[in-house]
């Protein structure tokens, strides 16, 4: 009964169609900045108002630059593994305070440890919007010569640390050595 | 400890759902009827299991458990009570939990009401709503747990999205869920028809109220949703043609196709293989919906946050579920099709027509909702499809319907003259297009589609009055008259009616509502539509987790002041979002509406102002129509099982009137 | 079998009917209300056609927001990081429109090559972007070098929104 197959017919073209479309919307956008130096920042330092972070700072070695705040509950989700990043001491971490205000961080930096050697304090977001930071978390891993090499978007866990950071991180000290 | 009680819940619920989806189902084909019983047991724990599920995760948001990802991200230790049991279903992973709550709740339902049903037939059904539930189960516990643990735990949460804390916004999603989901009864329903090979009257009588009760739902769900644009996103618009709106449309007027092509299936049993198809569609829409919400394929203003894995698994679902119910209907379809036969100038063929333009609308919207994406898909660019589209292709396929429900009803089954209806319409159909002329005269709102727009309103009004004075005449009193008649005559005429009010609504709003963007400081005044509203200025007020600066704005006609008016612009700190609360002067033949824009400085403020004949006739109608469908599944004929096990009485008196009754 | 077949055509009639009318009123929409998107970088290079109403799509630069005194007008630049373009609109502007917010506008190109735009839309909230937006900045960083994007499953930072 070839009229009774027809909607099955329509029906698989449709679904087609709809896991197309769910390849061609990957939620996870590359960021411009990607392959490029990052840009020119000059930040008052979070703990440290009259001392600043800037690009200058990065610069020497790879770093990981994470984009923050504590209005942010992935952020919270996240914060356990750059404890433990930063305990491990293979590559700095540090941390761009965005949109914040400052008594709420320190406050949550006391409270939850603070991983960064330093947080810029970023509270109309401008330097943020610099970076292309459109939705918090993102961490960002700058090689050497400051040029970011890789940017995550949404919380890291050791999962995608491992898979995605990891190897880039092996590929940079190679290179370096 | 109450959250990991809750997640536990939802795996016991999807234990048993497993059980309820295949056991019954092998009782049902080998016979066993003690496998068969096990679908009324297993609905009843399984409902009860994601009821305690629910329960756990509202008492962590009554408790302000923070520790819980998904409370923390909705809620605030400041959101009052009422928004924080409302916020369970503020985002994705609440929302599947209400809607699977729903789905189990349906099955009890089903299973409480079907004790007259054949065994086998209720197993099918139940068992087939059991493996959806499994669906819906799995894709919770596996990519949407609303239980997640977050630790070390926040000391405060994110807060509601703003623009869900209004009351509206609190009712609109159980409402919208509840007819979503409750297009899953006929789904079943037609499976397990298909699954058995037997479809007959008993199995049309049984469907329609379901169906007929899910529509009534999804009426009120739309409305609402509706209703909640107007007042809370500030442009006074109320209905945007937005990819999750159609999302909810299409299954709408699936299910009104769908009630409608029942009523043929039971009155003369034609139509069979394609009501089975419409039921199915129903579900699917419902489906595909919540697949175009939930996966982000689609650009919208109030797309959920999304997730690529989400996106996969509800895809691979929609697939199995759809794929496997189409499949079915081709293999078996042939088995149960046939029915009665008809002339062409019968109440079967307006029926027919009627179906098939609700369902090509149905395609018109499916079709502007995909375009975006066939053309992404094929690398010809980004685009979007604006509602002027869907205004032009939805108005011309919705005027003939709505001249067919003057006709419709009236008409005989089987085969009738057209000589007898025009005799029987000439009057109403004169009547309303004077009345419709004499409108636009007097209005001077010369346009022909609202000359259209009038005359088919009033059309529907006056026939269907025609036809309700007719099946009264001869009884004594009109109030006792419309007591005596079938309440699913009362319940169609009156959602008849209240198309026509809508359509009155639409008409006059979208032509003569005015609008004006203005700047005004203290003591200004601006005129619109005769009604002239003084700015008075703004004052601060803090509410309970937000920050309100509120304008008072006096709105006068001559001298006489008509009310005063607070509209809001509100900050909410947690979110760092502002949000627009407009002041609404609600009438019945017009609304005034005041949205603030923002500060200018010197105190004056941009204000828009927005006059809007009528639009609560918008509203009024689908209310209506609701009312209408309530009272067509509450019908006798419906309510006592016993009867149902008869085989239907496929009378036919001669009179159309007499005989046919099509519900809704 | 008379009846049967005449019912067969009556069906297929008012179906076909149908189609045909919906096909022909959808040929006849689609056309003149399809909205293209174009990034600032494509209007800039005069890709986007005049005298047609488009989308454009992209960050509201910090600092260039200007409004003016006497009216509701309104005049900012959108950039995809590697070109802008000036919008005016007259008019109030959604609540989540601030500098630095990706934002789509809809409207005509002027003769001045300034943005008329119509009606402005705003991001819903901090997590999110319309993926147009984000489209445009992806490709505005010319992507000779630029590695695969890593797709993957994580969060999108803080929860659904509708």
């Amino acid at each position: 009964m070839i009229r009774y197959l027809l909607p099955l017919g329509v029906f698989i073209a449709l679904v087609a169609l709809l896991g197309v479309g769910l390849r061609l919307n990957p939620r996870e956008v590359p960021s411009p900045l990607v392959g490029k130096p990052l840009p020119e920042f000059r930040l008052a330092q979070l703990r440290n108002p009259t001392k600043t972070l800037s690009r200058a700072d990065l610069g020497g070695r790879p770093v990981l630059l994470n984009a923050w705040a504590t209005w942010c509950v992935e952020c919270r989700r996240e914060h356990g593994l750059l404890l433990a990043i930063a305990r491990q001491g293979n590559i700095p971490v540090y941390g761009l305070n965005y949109k914040d205000n400052r008594p709420d961080a320190l406050e949550w930096l006391r409270r939850l440890g603070d991983p960064y050697v330093a947080s810029g304090f970023d509270g109309d977001g401008r330097v943020g919007i610099d970076m292309g930071v459109y939705g918090l978390p993102e961490t960002f891993l700058i090689d050497a010569r400051g040029i970011i090499v890789h940017k995550h978007i949404g919380a890291l866990s050791s999962e995608i640390w491992e898979r995605d950071f990891v190897p880039i991180l092996e590929r940079l000290s190679r290179g370096e050595s | 400890m109450i959250p990991e009680l809750g997640h536990f819940a939802l795996i016991i619920a999807l234990g048993v759902a497993v059980i309820q989806g295949v056991v019954p189902l092998l009782g049902a084909q080998r016979g066993v009827p003690e496998w068969m019983a096990v679908a009324v047991t297993a609905s009843r724990a399984q409902f009860l299991f994601v009821l305690l599920a629910y329960a756990c995760l509202t008492y962590a948001f009554v408790a302000k458990d923070f520790s819980v990802a998904y409370v923390a991200q909705n809620a605030n230790a400041d959101l009052p009570l009422f928004y924080r049991i409302s916020a369970v279903w503020g985002a994705h992973e609440g929302s599947m939990l209400l809607w699977t709550l729903t789905l189990a709740g349906w099955s009890v339902a089903v299973s409480m009401a079907s004790g007259a049903l054949p065994m086998a037939f209720r197993a099918r059904v139940l068992a087939t709503m059991g493996l959806i539930s499994c669906g819906f189960l799995l894709f919770m516990l596996l990519t949407s747990n609303p239980f997640e643990r977050l630790l070390p735990a926040p000391q405060d949460g994110r807060d509601l999205n703003p623009l869900l804390q209004d009351p509206g916004m609190v009712i609109h999603p159980p409402m919208l869920y509840m007819g979503y989901v409750g297009l899953v009864v006929p789904f079943a329903f037609a499976v397990a028809a298909l699954l058995g090979g037997r479809l007959d009257a008993a199995w049309t009588r049984w469907t329609r109220p379901w169906t007929t009760v899910a529509w009534v739902f999804l009426t009120v769900g739309i409305t609402l949703g509706s209703w909640w644009a107007y007042n809370e996103l500030g442009w006074g618009g109320w209905w945007f043609w937005d990819p999750v709106e159609n999302a909810s449309f299409m299954p709408w007027l699936v299910a009104t196709a769908l009630m409608h092509s029942l009523a043929v299936s039971e009155q003369r049993g034609a139509f069979k293989a394609w009501t089975v198809l419409l039921a199915i569609f129903g579900f699917s829409l419902s489906l595909l919906g919540t697949f175009l919400v939930r996966s982000g394929v689609l650009v919208s203003v109030h797309a959920f946050a999304t997730d690529p894995a989400r996106g996969v698994f509800i895809l691979a679902f929609l697939a199995l579920v759809v794929g496997g119910a189409l499949t079915l209907f081709a293999w078996r379809a042939s088995v149960i099709s046939g029915g009665g036969s008809f002339r062409l100038m019968s109440r079967e063929t307006l029926l027919l027509i009627n179906n098939v333009l609700l369902v090509v609308a149905c395609a018109t919207v499916l079709l502007g909702t995909m375009y975006p994406l066939i053309i992404d898909a094929l690398g010809l660019g980004k685009i979007s499809v604006g509602p002027p589209y869907f205004d032009a292709v939805f108005a011309p396929l919705m005027l003939p319907l709505v001249f067919l429900i003057g006709i419709g009803p009236l008409t005989r089954w089987k085969g009738d003259h057209a000589s007898r209806l025009v005799q029987l319409l000439r009057i109403a159909f004169v009547a309303s297009l004077v009345a419709a002329g004499a409108i636009v005269v007097v209005t001077s709102g010369y346009s022909l589609l609202l000359l259209a727009a009038l005359a088919m309103a009033i059309w529907t009004l006056a026939s269907t009055a025609q036809g309700l004075i007719a099946r009264m005449r001869g009884k004594r009193g009109a109030w006792k008259g419309v007591r005596a008649l079938p309440r699913s005559f009362v319940g169609m005429t009156l959602a008849h009616l209240g198309v026509g009010v809508f359509i009155i609504g639409v008409a006059i709003t979208s032509t003569f509502s005015t609008e004006r963007d203005v700047r005004l400081g203290p003591g200004d005044s601006e005129t619109l539509a005769g009604y002239r509203f003084q700015f008075q200025g703004v004052g601060e007020f803090p509410g309970p987790n937000y920050v309100a600066r509120r304008a008072e704005v006096q709105v006068f006609r001559g001298e006489r002041r008509v009310a005063t008016l607070y509209p809001e612009k509100r900050r909410y700190p947690i979110q760092e979002q502002p949000m627009t609360e407009a002041a609404i002067d609600v009438g019945f033949t017009r609304d005034l509406y005041v949205a603030l824009g923002e500060p200018l400085g010197d105190g004056s403020w941009a204000v828009r102002l927005y006059y809007k004949p009528l639009i609560r006739w918008i509203w009024f109608g689908p209310a209506l129509m609701a009312l209408g469908g309530l009272l067509a599944a509450s019908d006798r004929r419906y309510r006592s099982g016993r009867r149902a096990e008869r085989a239907a009485p496929v009378t036919d008196t001669g009179g159309a009137l007499g005989a046919g009754v099509s519900g809704g | 079998m008379r009846a049967r077949r005449r019912q067969r055509l009556i069906f297929v009639g008012v179906v076909l009917a149908g189609v045909a009318v919906a096909t022909a009123l959808v040929l006849m929409a689609i056309g003149e209300n399809m909205l293209y998107f174009y990034s600032p970088s494509q209007i800039a290079a005069g890709e986007a056609p005049r005298g047609h109403d488009v989308r454009v799509g992209g960050l509201v630069v910090a600092g260039s927001v200007e409004r003016s005194s006497g009216s509701l007008d309104v005049r900012f630049d959108l950039t995809d990081t590697s070109a802008n373009v000036r919008v005016a609109y007259s008019g109030i502007l959604p609540d989540l429109f601030r500098e630095g917010q990706g934002i789509v506008a809809l409207g005509r190109i002027g003769d001045d090559g300034v943005f008329r735009a119509r009606e402005v839309l705003a991001k819903h909230d901090e997590n999110y972007m319309p993926p147009e937006v984000a489209e445009a900045l992806e490709l505005a960083a010319d992507g000779g070098t630029m590695p695969h994007p890593v797709k993957n499953s994580a969060g999108q930072g803080g929860g659904g929104k509708p």
